[in-house]
């Protein structure tokens, strides 16, 4: 008898629990119809602000509904319900990101068949929120004018993981010499034929493209979902 | 820096391997880790030993086999390596439909296991 260890191949995905928890949420998601649409951004990006803005203005026609997540405080959860909408907190205390067992237990008690679509806010943080899948359908990245146009070449992985980028605070262009030609080139560096829009929740500039974006998205849902 | 959520998922994970394969002791585990997968490999060894203490796995190694970033091109209808971690496009005609097809592995692919049967 040999106490050398024996070698065993195995093929598992580090995070097949938090994957199959996705797989399970985006099909219960696709059963109820709700088109489900993550950010994520570094702190200060305004995922809140433009997350006021689209819940208010999307209101008058679909049913919204968002789950914010941060380290410590109900803050963005109390603005966000400003507007109307179902809104839920999620505190993760120290965790740096969301998961999808974080997100199946907040919807505890919500009913999907009541919605049309759902935001989840992430957590402010470039890095960590690439490696999980929360079921959505869309995941948007974040960035604003101020920080400078190389960040996607700082933060491939995140954008590599998301669908649509959208330029915020477009408002402040001027101020800070933004480059929109720069970073729309880096950006389709990192994520090669990403869909972007520019932005300003303030002003209102870009905010009727970003709609139409979502809206379409929520069609094609639902034609997918009756074929 | 999610390093340490990485590393209990991946004590987890090795256990119920392990022990499916009625071993009781891990010596060393294999992982494929992408350059793509946003998990930084010297964070990772940092916290993997924290992870590990009071578990079947104290003391084992963890052997990380980087991967390499794969794109497939539709317009070149070729994989190919990209020019940089940071430039995805087609290296070839600088198309803007690749995609990435290898690179973010972030998986357990064999773990060492000291049979059962030796433990004293």
């Amino acid at each position: 008898m040999s106490s050398e260890p024996r070698l065993v191949e195995v093929r598992r995905k580090v995070l097949k629990e938090n994957d199959v928890r996705a797989r399970a949420l985006r099909e219960a998601f696709r059963q109820a119809g709700v088109c489900v649409v993550s950010l994520v951004s570094a702190p200060g990006a305004g995922k809140t602000t433009l997350l006021e803005k689209l819940l208010a203005q999307l209101q008058p026609d679909h049913r919204v509904a968002a789950l914010v997540g941060d380290l410590a405080t109900e803050n963005d959860a109390a603005r966000l319900a400003r507007s109307g909408a179902l809104v839920k907190q999620i505190t993760t205390g120290t965790v740096c990101h969301l998961d999808a067992a974080m997100v199946e237990q907040a919807l505890v008690g919500w009913d999907l068949d009541q919605l049309d679509f759902l935001f989840l806010e992430n957590v402010g943080n470039l890095v960590c929120p690439s490696s999980y899948d929360l079921g959505e359908e869309l995941r948007m990245v974040l960035v604003s004018t101020t920080e400078g146009e190389d960040k996607p070449l700082k933060y491939p992985t995140i954008f590599n993981t998301a669908d649509v980028a959208v330029i915020t605070k477009r408002d402040l262009s001027q101020a800070v010499e933004f480059d929109a030609e720069l970073m729309r080139g880096n950006i389709q560096r990192v994520r090669p034929g990403m869909r972007i829009v520019e932005v300003s929740a303030k002003t209102g500039q870009g905010m009727n493209e970003l709609l139409e974006a979502l809206k379409s998205r929520l069609s094609g849902f639902h034609v997918s979902q009756t074929a | 820096m999610h390093e340490l959520s990485i590393a209990l998922n991946i004590v987890d994970g090795v256990l119920e391997e392990a022990e499916q394969r009625g071993g009781v002791r891990v010596a060393v585990v294999h992982l494929r880790l992408g350059p793509l997968s946003g998990v930084v490999e010297q964070a990772l060894l940092f916290a993997y030993p924290m992870a590990c203490e009071g578990t079947p796995l104290e003391g084992s190694r963890l052997l990380i086999q980087p991967s390499e970033v794969a794109l497939y091109c539709p317009t070149c209808q070729e994989e190919l390596k990209p020019a940089t971690l940071v430039d995805l496009r087609c290296p070839a005609c600088r198309g803007l439909d690749s995609r990435v097809v290898r690179g973010a592995e972030l998986e357990i692919t064999g773990i060492e296991i000291v049979p059962s049967e030796v433990q004293v």
